[in-house]
């Protein structure tokens, strides 16, 4: 490893290369494609949280002057029941289609149940209205508790619980049991001279993203056709398309337009499918824009939970036994992220005994989707909040516990193997050593300390660099860029051909002109994409040798590559003088890095949080932040600041505010961001980040993701600090003023 | 030899903990696996991602399984 | 429904259109203009994504419709920059990494040249409160503020 290597490019704050056309507007985004003769398509929703579908009716909207074309589940072509690997790591293709177009039973308030194309986007609109449906209105489930219940309605009248000692004959809404155990927890607690045990509940909650789902579709007769879409994975939107469709790959082509935010809830599609069946039927392109209401009503939540953590303790602090039991709503379908709970929740202690029990369910809310570090907040808010609790009970300092406990290089993890390299002492000592920890705290203030785990992966990524004859560069690779990830493909392809970056110019490929990537999630583009980088510019720069040393009359292994020049004694050329040279030595120069990328590292995260209580109102007032972070290596130090802060935010607002509201009759009511609140400029403070640096051993640079972990800490250490400003425990999320003011109220 | 470690559902399948393996390659291994347990099945391992030495592979049929090395079975999800 | 007749300037330059007297001037101008740096994140002026002026105030212009900006002076993000001179508040947004995915980094630019016309020397809370209307999902606001509030003082520096 090189830690004491100098870079000369990675660890710059260099200009983004796509930033101009962002401050200036120019940027294309889902929503501002626009293509001749195009038409609107719009989305019929259901009224109803729960209700079979009886009828439908559509000769009244089909008869509206304007309207072009319908689109229902009977548009899929026979859809088959298996799997395919999409961002979330895989999906059932038949919930897939049911949850783009319902099929014969609605499941969620804002469920799709057909669409319409017609010339105007208000024409759509208008004959949505005259659509006839009939429903067989049924009783919803909004909760595990009622969902689990024994006289429960079920979801599925076919989905049997799997991961029980003998598959069950009666369907149930219990999706799956998972089950994590190591040691003997009944050792482990029998050690104990301290147990604290607690339920906690966390709401569902939305990735948030400023930019609603769009896309704009065109499908030709001859078998060519065309999604331009906002996502985080394209090749993903092409699999999963190509598959409703029953389309050949190599016929969708599929545009990865730039993005406005995902948090893993554009890993999967909803609107791209219905576009293309409009367009084939129309014959017009389409193009579909959900509104915020859909946004809210019909896309990703992540899940909500009820979590019961029990965690035994020696009086010096070492911690005997952990053991947890997770609910996880999957929303409409199977497949809520509890196995990542199960899997995530102790993982920053070495504690030998642990047992943690997941189960996956399904309630009448819409199908949950990715959000940053799947399933990890929720299992890993309830550890920390009891860890805090044993540390405050034994009169130690938490963040002194949490290094006596301190997961490292050689910890067995609860899901099988020994953690390599992490940095997760290092971010308790940079914590520990912070201004924020030494400054004081004053009446009705707190503060709170978590930690946060998340794997992280790599997989698939692929690039090209095209070296031009005047010897700069362009690199197309094929990770959507949503948080600046091309300004560090420049900076690692600057590092490595030793050439100033605004001479290396990345750009995303589409699915037809950049081999298959996997999607950006996971926090796996700079460490992956920037692994295929990295090898696309040292095959450029073995070309350059080998061009060099057939006009020296040398041989490659006699040159050498320094500084964006080849020399070999007193020979010398740029890589100018080479590419420009290059159709006369061989042809076009090109390096390519396709890859499966192996040893993705884990990030650990320690934040700090002070709060303010208003005693009177239960308003919470974040006062100041810190979030800590080992990133193994910065590649762009303020991007990588971006994710703490980003996802630092985006947790406080997890713990305090954010929360779907659902009537008795499971409608949601606060689809919108007035009602929904996402935090603003102005309930934030600075948000100190601390980029903690231990390698990665895998990455040539030492790279690991950054996007994930940083989402994890704050609900614990928020919520935390409510309950030390309080003085009075905190189990449910969000901490809103009315929640906070009952905690009070309940224990005046 | 390389050390398979079985924890959850593969260690109640098996009624084994911790083998030795004399394959040297991950595919290799599967098959040996399957041969040695009637209750696994090649696609109940294929859909697994496996680490070896700490390492998680989400597709490891070529991968190679160093002496001495630790290798455990997960499932294991992409992320967001 | 008969289109309407509506003669307005934008970013200086005289436009005229015809629209459906419901259609909103966000609609007017992506839509209709192809004046997309605009964007739309909640239709419900609630995001401050689509901020633009009319007549000088700041607005969301997914609450104004079309025909209101007959006669009126509109101001978008196509006009922040003077051709190929970025604004300095464009500039210290990208020197600070104020921004990530981008979305609402439009309606935030538009928003800080107002904020700063009307206050050359806002306080970090005044810039916050100010500020208040654009949500931005992807920062935490730290580095937009940072930019704000350097962009500011490089702004007074050169009148």
């Amino acid at each position: 490893m090189s830690e004491a290597k100098q870079y000369k490019y990675i660890g710059t704050r260099s200009i983004r290369p796509d930033g101009y056309d962002k401050v200036t507007g120019r940027a294309n985004y889902g929503a501002d494609m626009s293509l001749p003769g195009m038409i609107w398509g719009k989305i019929l929703r259901s009224p109803h949280a729960h209700a079979k579908i009886k009828s439908i009716d559509t000769t009244k909207a089909e008869a509206l002057a304007g309207v072009l074309a319908v689109a229902s589940y009977a548009d899929f072509p026979s859809v088959a029941d298996e799997v395919v690997a999409s961002g979330e790591g895989s999906s059932n293709l038949l919930d897939l289609a049911n949850n783009i177009l319902a099929k014969d039973k609605v499941l969620y308030h804002g469920h799709a149940i057909l669409a319409i194309g017609a010339r105007t986007a208000a024409i759509a609109e208008q004959a949505l209205g005259l659509v006839e449906i009939e429903y067989e209105v049924l009783k919803p489930v909004l909760d595990v508790n009622d969902a689990m219940a024994a006289d429960a309605p079920v979801l599925h009248e076919n989905m049997f619980t799997q991961g029980l000692a003998e598959t069950p004959t009666k369907a149930s809404n219990i999706a799956a049991r998972q089950e994590f155990k190591m040691g003997d927890i009944e050792v482990g607690f029998a050690e104990a001279d301290i147990i604290v045990e607690r339920d906690f509940y966390t709401p569902t909650v939305h990735q948030g993203y400023i930019e609603p789902h769009a896309c704009t579709a065109s499908y030709d007769q001859d078998g060519q056709s065309m999604v331009w879409c906002s996502t985080q994975g394209h090749f993903d939107v092409r699999t999963s398309t190509a598959k409703l469709l029953n389309l050949n790959l190599n016929r969708l082509k599929v545009i990865a337009s730039e993005i406005g935010g995902g948090f893993g809830g554009k890993t999967t599609v909803y609107l791209e499918p219905v576009a293309l069946i409009l367009s084939r039927k129309s014959g017009r392109p389409v193009k579909m824009i959900m509104d915020r209401d859909d946004v809210f009503k019909a896309s990703g939540p992540g899940s909500a939970t009820r979590n019961w953590v029990k965690i035994g303790a020696k009086k010096d602090g070492t911690i005997t036994a952990m053991q947890a039991l997770l609910h996880y709503e999957a929303g409409a379908f199977k497949g809520s992220p509890v196995m990542m709970g199960c899997m995530t929740a102790f993982t920053p202690y070495a504690v030998p005994n642990m047992y943690v029990e997941g189960y996956d369910v399904v309630v009448n809310k819409p199908k949950v989707a990715a959000y940053r570090a799947p399933g990890a907040p929720q299992a890993e808010y309830a550890a920390e909040m009891v860890v805090n609790e044993i540390a405050d009970k034994l009169g130690i300092d938490p963040i002194d516990l949490r290094l006596k406990n301190a997961a490292k290089e050689g910890t067995q993890t609860i899901y099988g193997p020994k953690l390599k390299a992490v940095g997760l002492v290092e971010c308790l000592e940079a914590a520990k050593n912070s201004p924020h920890y030494q400054a004081a705290l004053k009446e009705n203030q707190g503060r709170g300390v978590a930690a946060g785990f998340w794997f992280n992966v790599g997989g698939q990524s692929s690039v090209t660099l095209n070296m031009n004859p005047d010897g700069t560069g362009t690199i197309v690779e094929g990770s959507p860029d949503i948080g600046g990830s091309r300004a560090s493909m420049q900076l690692m392809a600057a590092e490595e051909l030793g050439m100033p970056a605004e001479n290396l110019k990345p750009i995303i490929g589409d699915t037809e002109n950049v081999a298959f990537s996997a999607g950006t999630g996971g926090s796996r583009t700079t460490f992956a994409t920037g692994m295929a980088v990295i090898e696309a510019a040292q095959d450029v720069v073995r070309q350059l040798k080998e061009r060099s040393a057939a006009v020296w009359n040398l041989t490659a292994d006699q040159i050498e590559y320094q500084e964006g020049e080849t020399f070999s004694g007193d020979n010398r050329m740029t890589v100018a003088e080479i590419c420009a040279g290059a159709e006369r030595t061989g042809g076009q120069i090109t390096g390519r890095g396709n890859i499966n990328a192996r040893g993705a590292g884990p990030s650990f995260a320690v934040h700090l949080c002070d709060v303010e209580v208003d005693r009177d109102t239960g308003k919470v007032d974040v006062l100041r932040y810190t979030a800590v972070q080992d990133a193994g290596k910065a590649i762009h130090p303020s991007y990588v600041e971006g994710q703490l802060q980003g996802g630092a935010a985006q947790g406080i607002g997890w713990a305090l505010n954010e929360e779907y509201v659902y009537s008795a009759d499971g409608h949601m009511e606060n689809a919108g961001f007035l009602d929904y609140r996402i935090p603003l400029a102005s309930d934030l403070p600075m948000i100190d980040a601390i980029i903690v640096e231990v390698p990665n051993p895998f990455h040539p640079f030492g790279v690991r993701g950054v996007g994930e972990s940083g989402i994890i800490p704050p609900l614990a250490a928020t919520a935390y600090a409510v309950s030390q400003a309080i003085g009075l425990p905190i189990t449910d999320l969000p901490c809103s003023p009315p929640n906070v003011l009952k905690v009070i109220q309940d224990n005046a | 030899m390389a050390i398979v470690i079985f924890s959850g559902e593969l260690e109640k399948l098996t009624g084994d903990t911790r083998i030795e393996i004399s394959s040297v390659v991950y595919r290799d291994m599967v098959t040996e696996l399957v041969a040695r347990y009637s209750a696994l099945s090649r696609e109940l391992l294929e859909e697994m991602a496996v680490a070896i030495d700490g390492v998680i592979i989400v597709d490891p049929l070529l991968e190679k399984l160093p002496e001495d090395s630790e290798i455990h079975f997960l499932h294991f999800v992409a992320g967001g | 429904m008969a289109k309407i007749h509506v003669n307005t300037s934008i970013n200086g330059e005289v436009v005229e259109f015809l629209c459906e007297p419901h259609e909103t001037l966000l609609d007017v101008l992506r839509n209709d203009l192809q004046l997309t740096g605009t964007k739309e994140g909640c239709a419900s002026g609630d995001c401050g994504a689509c901020s633009v002026t009319v007549n000088d105030a700041l607005v969301c212009s997914c609450l104004v419709l079309g025909v209101e900006a007959d006669g009126a002076e509109i101001g978008t993000i196509e006009g922040v920059s003077n051709k190929d001179q970025l604004h300095v508040i464009q500039q210290k947004f990208l020197e600070h990494a104020a921004l990530q995915c981008g979305i609402c980094t439009p309606g935030l630019v538009v928003s800080t040249k107002k904020l700063l016309e009307e206050n050359p020397n806002p306080t970090e809370e005044e810039a916050r409160y100010y500020l208040a209307g654009n949500l931005c999902r992807c920062t935490g606001y730290d580095k937009i503020i940072r930019a704000v509030l350097d962009a500011a003082e490089t702004m007074r520096g050169a009148a």
